[in-house]
């Protein structure tokens, strides 16, 4: 694909963000997951989590009020709230791995249409590590991936089946891409929503995922 | 018997050989105990399988033990933001097993609470899961990762007491609290030691008996992904 196709990753996180419910414990990942942060309802009650050991994420700190022992799972700088908490990697992967966590909304390099999700090595390429994907996508009630629909060079990145090691298999619940929202159902991937100026036509076109209604 | 070493070097005295296998508390470079790392980057010991979340920065925490290639073989879940880790790894000059994290910080405090093994659900159905037990409960499968142990731990506190009780600071914990019950010897560096009594034993993050020696030290605490805002936004 040439021309962004949709919603631009900022639309796509702020539409994201209307996966958020009140009271909900989400863990966002590294990215455009990031963003819907900047999407969180006024008066909405949500709790980040970040892995690393810590409930109760705040934003960055000002300049020069950084603190190293005060990091996010990105390793950035962040600052805490009245109502955090901190805890080890043990119990912060209890709590993920335990189902206590809401959401998950994370990024992907690919997405099956049964919910399979590959996105943490490419063979051939240096492999960095899952770091703690595989806990959160096998763990958490609910998994959203954000992706481009398709990659640099046009090709569907929504796959009737994934080529690359996965993350966690069956796990994804909904995929929000440039094209719109899509739901993991019987037999395939369900239109939920398209994004502005995207047809059903260009979502056939850009989809390898068996479409279904 | 005191606890309380004078400096890094004493603290690991006699500790080091050929071969060993260290874990080392901490979350990319915060919450790690840096200046037991220095020496052990300065040691002349090598072979060793470590044992940790990710393998520092090219020239700081674990990196230094990288740069004097003493690292046999990695056990972590993450090893980005280090130039030459990802060489000698390349080069196979090192080995990695990656362990998703959460697999490694419970295999780590199953080993510190002599929990041999046990079963989860994360990895089912990737390259992880191959070559270890599936096992069904309740209808869904599981794969059974095993408990770890090491050598020697390393780990960073904030406080401790002269007896070892350990208080940590923000998300400087990370993986110092389990490591610390996993060593066969587990040795903290702190910023502060206090007298026994100054510490409310509700607020103790870890009892003194996972310790077995102490140090206070300074630390330079170095800041990967420093992200700010401007004030009034």
């Amino acid at each position: 694909m040439t021309d962004v196709l949709g919603w631009s990753r900022d639309q796509m996180a702020e539409r994201a963000a209307k996966e958020l419910e009140d009271g909900f414990y989400v863990n966002l990942g590294i990215g455009i997951p990031t963003l819907v942060a900047n999407h969180i309802p006024d008066g909405m009650n949500i709790t980040l989590q970040s892995e690393n050991g810590m409930l109760g994420m705040g934003p960055f700190p000002f300049e020069g009020e950084e603190d190293p022992d005060l990091i996010n799972a990105g390793k950035q700088t962040i600052t805490e709230l009245d109502k955090s908490s901190y805890f080890s990697s043990a119990d912060s992967f209890a709590m993920i791995r335990g189902g206590h966590i809401d959401l998950s909304i994370l990024g992907s390099m690919e997405v099956a249409e049964n919910g399979d999700i590959a996105n943490w090595m490419i063979p051939g390429k240096m492999v960095k590590g899952m770091g703690g994907a595989m806990d959160l996508v096998a763990g958490v009630k609910r998994v959203v991936v954000i992706m481009d629909h398709t990659n640099k060079s046009g090709d569907s990145k929504f796959l009737k089946e994934c080529t690359l090691p996965l993350t966690g298999k069956g796990v994804v619940d909904r995929v929000i891409t440039n094209l719109g929202v899509f739901d993991i159902v019987e037999g395939g991937v369900k239109v939920v929503e398209l994004a502005d100026n995207v047809s059903q036509a260009d979502v056939e076109k850009y989809t390898e995922a068996t479409i279904v209604s | 018997m005191s606890k309380i070493y004078k400096n890094a070097e004493h603290a690991l005295e006699g500790l080091l050989f050929d071969g060993m296998t260290i874990m080392s508390g901490g979350f990319g470079l915060c919450g790690i105990p840096e200046n037991l790392i220095k020496v052990i980057a300065a040691s002349g010991k090598s072979g060793f399988t470590v044992i940790s979340n990710n393998p520092g920065s090219n020239d700081f925490g674990l990196g230094l033990c990288v740069q004097q290639k003493q690292i046999k073989k990695m056990i972590a879940s993450y090893v980005g933001e280090n130039a030459e880790f990802a060489r000698q790894f390349l080069a196979d000059e090192i080995e990695v097993e990656f362990n998703p994290q959460g697999t490694l910080a419970e295999r780590i405090r199953a080993g510190g609470a002599g929990i041999p093994g046990f079963y989860t659900k994360t990895g089912v159905g990737t390259l992880i899961a191959e070559g270890k037990d599936h096992r069904d409960f309740d209808g869904e499968t599981y794969i059974m990762e095993t408990g770890l142990v090491a050598d020697v731990a390393i780990v960073k506190a904030w406080k401790a007491d002269e007896e070892g009780n350990l208080v940590f600071r923000k998300t400087a914990r990370n993986f110092n609290p389990v490591m610390a019950t996993a060593g066969k010897t587990t040795v903290v560096e702190v910023e502060e030691i206090v007298p026994v009594g100054s510490l409310d034993p509700d607020h103790i993050h870890t009892p003194g008996v996972y310790v077995q020696r102490l140090v206070q030290s300074t630390f330079e605490k170095r800041i990967e992904q420093l992200t700010t805002r401007k004030k009034g936004s």
